[in-house]
Order: C-alpha cells, then structure tokens, then sequence
C-alpha cells in the first residue's frame, strides 16, 4: 500500500513538472519589466488578456539594477521569458547573442512613422527591427526659473556660450557649483558629443574615433564645466539628496530624463513648483537651436527561441499601441513613443513636457556596438581622471582611442571572418 | 586491485571535492586560454583559442595594476591594522581585571556577524561628508571636514577603517583561544624572576601565541587579497578607481562585461598572487620561530 503511494506521488510529481499549458489551448506568456514599470504595467493587461481569450500573461518585476546580469544569465541558462524590456544601449548585445527575434512586421509602416525617428533607429540593427519602442528617454536642462532670473538671466541659456555665462552668474548669486554633472552618467557627455556630430566609432564601429574635432570639442567644453567650477567634481555626493538640493538652491541646474519630471513633481516644496522648469540641450554656438540630444529609452523584445511568438507580437501590439501609450504614460509618467499618443493627450503644450518634444524631434541613439556600454564606462573613467586633473585631456582622448580599439579587437575580426 | 577501505570512506567527500571544486577550477583554468564573451555565447565558433594571450592582457588592462596596487595598499595597511586591533582587543579582554568580559566580547563580536550592506549604511553615513559623525568630531578638533568616501585619496582608508572595525572580532576570539591557552605557571615563573609586564608580553605572550599569529596573519592576508564585498557596496571602486580592487576588477569584466575568459585568467593571477603570498608568510615566520 505505502509502495503503492509512493508510486503515485512520483508519478505525480513528474506530471506536474511537465508544462501542459498547450493542451487546454491556453498560453502563458512570460513578461520581465524593469523597475516600477513591472507594477504599473500590471493595470493595463486585463484589457489585453479580455481581447486574447486564449492568452494569459504573467508579469515578472526585475530591479533595473541586476536585470542585465539577469538577463544575460536567463539566455545562456535557456530561460528567457517570451517577452522582456530591454534597454536600447542593450540591444545590439542581444542581437549579438542572437536572442532576438525581428520584429519588422508587428507595427505597419504608417505606426512605425508615428514613432519618434530617432528611437526607431535606434532599435534597428543590420536592416531589422529588434526592439519595439515602448517609451522614451533623451536628455535635457532642468533648471530653477526663479533663480535664474535672480541672477540676471531672461531665459534658458540656448548656446554653449550663454550656458556658460549663466552658470556663471548662477553662481554668483548662490555661491555654490550650480550645476551637477555625475560621471556615472555617461549620456550628459555623449549628447554634448552627438550635438558636434561626433561619430564616435569609425569604420562601421570597427575603431575609436574620440580623437576627432567633433567629440574633441565636445569634451573639452564637458571638463570646462568642472575646471571654472560650475560643477563640482564628485558634487552628486557631497549634495546628497539632489531634489533637496534643488529646492534649497545649493543646485539649480541639472541635466537630466523624463523620470525626474515625476520626481521633481512630487519632491519640490509647494512653494517651489512652479519655478522649476526644463528647457532642450544648449547648442554649440552658431548652430541652430534646438539641437541633437541622446536618444534612449527602453524597448520590448521577443525572445528568439520563445515558442508563444504569435501571442508575443499581439502583446507588444497592444502594448504601443497610442491609447495604452497613453494610459501607461499616466500610470508611470514615461513618456510615449507614438506621436499621436502625445497628441492625443495634448502632452506637447503640457508645462515642461513641451521641452521633451521639442529635443525628441532630434534625437541619435548611440553607436549600435555590443561593446557600447563598456565604451561608456571607459570614456567616463577618462573623463573623470581629466576633471579630477589626473591626466591632461589629450592623453585621455589618446589612451580612449587605444583602449577602445583593444575592445574592439574581437568585434573587427568577426566582422573580417563574415565579410571575406 | 582492491581499494582499501579507508577510500570508500573518503569516497563521499571526495567525490565532492572533485564534482564542486576541482571540475570547475580545471574548467576554469581552460576557459582562461580563450577569448570567451558575449559573442562567443551567441555563437560558439566566435570562440577563440587564444591561450597565455588573455595572460598578458591582464597585464596590460589599463587598470590591472591601479587594481592590484589598490589591493596591496587595502592589504598592507588594512592587514597589520586589523591583526593589531584583534590583539589589542584580545589583551584587554583577557585581563584579569576587566569586568564584564562576555558582555565586551559580544560587543566586539557583533560587527563579524553583523550583515555588511546593514554595515556599509551605517558607514555612509558616518562618512557623510557634511552632516557625518566623524567629520563633526574632526571639526571639534578643528579639523575641516573630509569627503571620505569622495576624494580618491581618502576612500581607501575609510574603507580599511571600516574593514578592521567589521572583522577584527573574528580574530579577537582566535587570540582570546590562544592567549587562553597560554599556561600561568610561565608567568608565575617570570614574575619569580622580576619580569615587569612588557617582558612578559614580549618574552612569553608573543612566542607563545607565535602559532595563532600565523594563523590570524595568513588568514587575514588571504582574505584581504580578496577584497570585493566593501568597496562594492560602498564606493563601487569609485571615486576615480581609487577602491577598485582586483576581485572588483574580475566582477566587473566577468559579470558586468561577460569577459569570462579575461576574469577566468586574472582570477589565476590573483590565485598565484595568494599562494606567494602566503608562501612568503610561511617562510619569514619559521625563520623568526627557528
């Protein structure tokens, strides 16, 4: 008898480790999503799952701070989900590592249109689309109106020049570095670069290209900052609390994403809301205004090897759709890639949304490399032995070139190897 | 052939030892002669036999010496300071007039078991640069306030500082067992002889604790040469690398880069770093015994 038990719980035991899911004609799909998004995204899929009877979709929240090794891991380990966020400087790795399923034909030509042109090509690597927009991120000035207008300046500086000269006076009337510049980010110094048409990478990605005028300028003007002392060096950890130090004026410009629209939304003092503002990058002289900023953000993917990629490509349809775009911009306050969702919810003329619209129309992703963000952290470490006056500027420039061609080593033979 | 039966013995735990331990250190030893990466996972013909080649990159990787010089700075200054404090810590404890003894025991014990990202909050904001504990103490001496965690120069003693605080309770209770083991007659018999107490710390405390030393030195060497936990939660080896260290190094071009070949082949550089290391204690303390 107990033999008899036994027997039937293994049996057991190994039916319902086997997935079943085909047989009852229903499909879990399995969806990752970074950080907050994870919650709120929740709200919107009833919707989805009431139009595709057949479909059930489970939501897995990873932290945006592990969910590259998470990912990375979840691929070589055979677990990817069918659906994942992805962010665009990630792509081209994934498309390295052949996780990616095309997705050119999920959205019409007319909705690939509707998308900011910029963030498209972003996610467009040798011809075919692997990530689908899901919202926007570029990076601009946020600033105190009040303060600024205190210290003898009428509007947003639009030029590098006048940039400079109002966090000059910033200064002045505040007596502290009035602008935050942490080398963690690496995307302030590449828009400033993007704005001089620096191309970065040369050859198709195949070398360094940092000795060029065009990002030459670019860092020369990103270490002025720290050199005449309108940022400080290190100066996000001496602050502590940045949207304290906003409010009490110890900072008032920062550049920054559409994240911070919320924050700073919730964070200020009721008597400071409506002195804060935002406004599209300063341009380098005489050249016109608004100009390029970084174009990021993050993307949906579908898993390659994902068995479900029907009900996939009908989740990411929903998914950007301009009505749930607009209805996730609502929950979260990212911001949506389809123009038509902002202009369904007026979002041009909104109060320093209206900024984001103006620098999205001209945004350049980064160079499309596996290595991208390797090269990022390279060209920042450089940076910051500069601003800290470890090493002179033309010595960075020189060792990120050698350095970067050295990370390009494998990159360039393979393209040799497919290309004979 | 018939295997003695001591083998089947040891068979379980050897077999463990082989499955968990030495397979992956062989494992890892091949993938340190290849160029393993992300390509190489989308596709295993990107892999390249590359052999002692990854070797001599680790020797040429713009930060595998400000990593190694970091490591050894963490060691040297961290290592005898630490050791120092745990002998401290264990005199005191182990006099005869000290009252209280568990209590001050488990005190001083309670930073080893104590979770070190809890630690490392706690640390920051001790740290603070503006509003810290420890630059409000400085300032009553009249010292200016230091940015410890932010200027390049000061990161690495604020984190020896508080790497020393964090383990040398560990080493404490391994001196209090030797100090303990010590017999009394030895000091009834120096005092006999007029010993005052620096003799007798230094003619009979010393040698005989002289086992336990090279125990708490070597252990505390071999663990300082791994650095990783302290500066990851702290400074992420900022401000400018000044606390990158080189298992910090490995991390970040393993798992963060998924340069696995490269980590596999500095993990073996730092392997070898160890054992001279080690080596090198062993040899200085017998020629100090013998």
């Amino acid at each position: 008898m107990k033999r008899r038990l036994a027997l039937i719980l293994l049996v057991g035991l190994v039916l319902g480790c086997t997935p079943h899911e085909e047989s009852s004609n229903h499909i879990t799909l399995d969806f990752w999503v970074m950080g907050s998004e994870g919650e709120r995204v929740q709200s919107l899929l009833p919707a989805f799952e009431r139009a595709h009877p057949g479909i059930k979709v489970r939501v897995q929240q990873i932290p945006w701070s592990s969910a590259h090794e998470k990912l990375l891991t979840a691929h070589v380990g055979g677990t990817l989900p069918d659906v994942f966020q992805l962010g665009n400087t990630w792509l081209a790795e994934f498309v390295a590592l052949r996780a990616l399923a095309p997705l050119d034909d999920v959205l019409s030509a007319e909705a690939q249109a509707d998308i900011f042109p910029g963030v498209l090509a972003a996610n467009r690597m040798s011809g075919h689309l692997y990530g689908l927009p899901w919202y926007v991120d570029t990076r601009l000035l946020f600033y105190r109106a009040d303060l600024l207008q205190q210290a003898g300046v009428a509007r947003a500086p639009q030029t590098w020049s006048e940039w400079i000269d109002a966090l000059r006076r910033l200064r002045a009337h505040t007596g502290s570095a009035p602008l935050i510049l942490p080398f963690s980010e690496w995307q302030t110094l590449i828009a400033l670069s993007l704005q001089q048409q620096a191309e970065l990478l040369r050859d198709d990605g195949r070398y360094g290209a940092f000795k060029q005028p065009a990002f030459r300028a670019a860092f020369a003007f990103y270490i002025r900052l720290f050199q005449e002392g309108l940022a400080e060096v290190g100066g996000e950890l001496r602050v502590g609390n940045v949207y304290q130090a906003f409010a009490d004026g110890r900072i008032a410009m920062l550049v920054s994403g559409p994240w911070n629209l919320g924050e700073f939304e919730r964070r200020m003092p009721p008597a400071l809301r409506e002195v804060w503002a935002t406004a599209p990058l300063p341009v380098p002289d005489d050249t016109a205004y608004p100009g390029r900023s970084i174009a990021g953000g993050a993307s949906l993917a579908i898993n390659a090897k994902s068995p479900h990629s029907q009900a996939a490509r009908a989740l990411l349809l929903f998914l950007s759709a301009p009505p749930q775009q607009l209805e996730f911009y609502r929950a979260t306050g990212d911001l949506p890639v389809r123009m038509s969702a902002w202009s369904m919810g007026k979002l041009q003329q909104a109060p320093r949304i209206d900024a984001f619209w103006q620098q999205l129309q001209q945004v350049q992703g980064v160079p499309p490399v596996p290595e991208w963000e390797r090269l990022a952290s390279l060209v920042m470490r450089h940076a910051e032995r500069v601003a800290r006056g470890l090493e002179s500027q033309e010595q960075a420039l020189t060792a990120m070139d050698q350095e970067a061609d050295a990370m390009l080593e494998k990159r360039r033979w393979l393209m040799d190897r497919a290309a004979p | 052939m018939k295997l003695p039966a001591a083998f089947w013995f040891l068979a379980p735990a050897l077999g463990l030892i082989a499955v968990f331990f030495l397979l992956p250190i062989a494992a890892a030893l091949l993938l340190s002669l290849t160029d393993f990466d992300i390509y190489a996972i989308g596709d295993p013909s990107a892999l390249r036999w590359i052999g002692p080649d990854n070797y001599r990159q680790v020797f040429e990787h713009p930060l595998f010496w400000t990593a190694l010089s970091n490591t050894f700075y963490f060691v040297l200054l961290g290592g005898p300071l630490s050791v120092g404090l745990s002998l401290g810590a264990a005199l005191l404890l182990n006099a005869r007039l000290t009252c209280c003894r568990t209590l001050f025991r488990t005190i001083y014990f309670l930073p080893v078991v104590s979770t070190l990202v809890a630690v490392a909050v706690v640390w920051r904001a001790l740290y603070s640069p503006d509003a810290g504990l420890l630059n409000q103490m400085l300032g009553v001496f009249g010292i200016h306030p230091i940015d410890w965690l932010g200027d390049p120069d000061w990161a690495m003693p604020a984190i020896i500082l508080m790497a020393a605080w964090k383990n040398f309770g560990f080493n404490m209770i391994i001196f209090i067992a030797g100090l303990q083991a010590i017999p009394d007659r030895l000091y009834e018999a120096a005092r006999l002889d007029g010993a005052g107490s620096w003799a007798q710390f230094r003619y009979i405390t010393l040698p005989q604790l002289a086992p336990t030393f090279l125990f708490v030195a070597l252990m505390t060497m071999i663990g300082y040469l791994q650095l990783f936990a302290e500066p990851y939660v702290m400074t992420q080896g900022g401000p400018a690398n000044a606390t990158l260290s080189l298992v910090m190094l490995m991390y970040q071009e393993g798992f963060r880069w998924w340069n696995m070949g490269f980590a596999a082949a500095l993990a073996f550089v730092l392997f070898v770093i160890i054992l001279a290391g080690t080596l090198l204690q062993l040899r200085l303390q017998r020629r100090d015994g013998g």
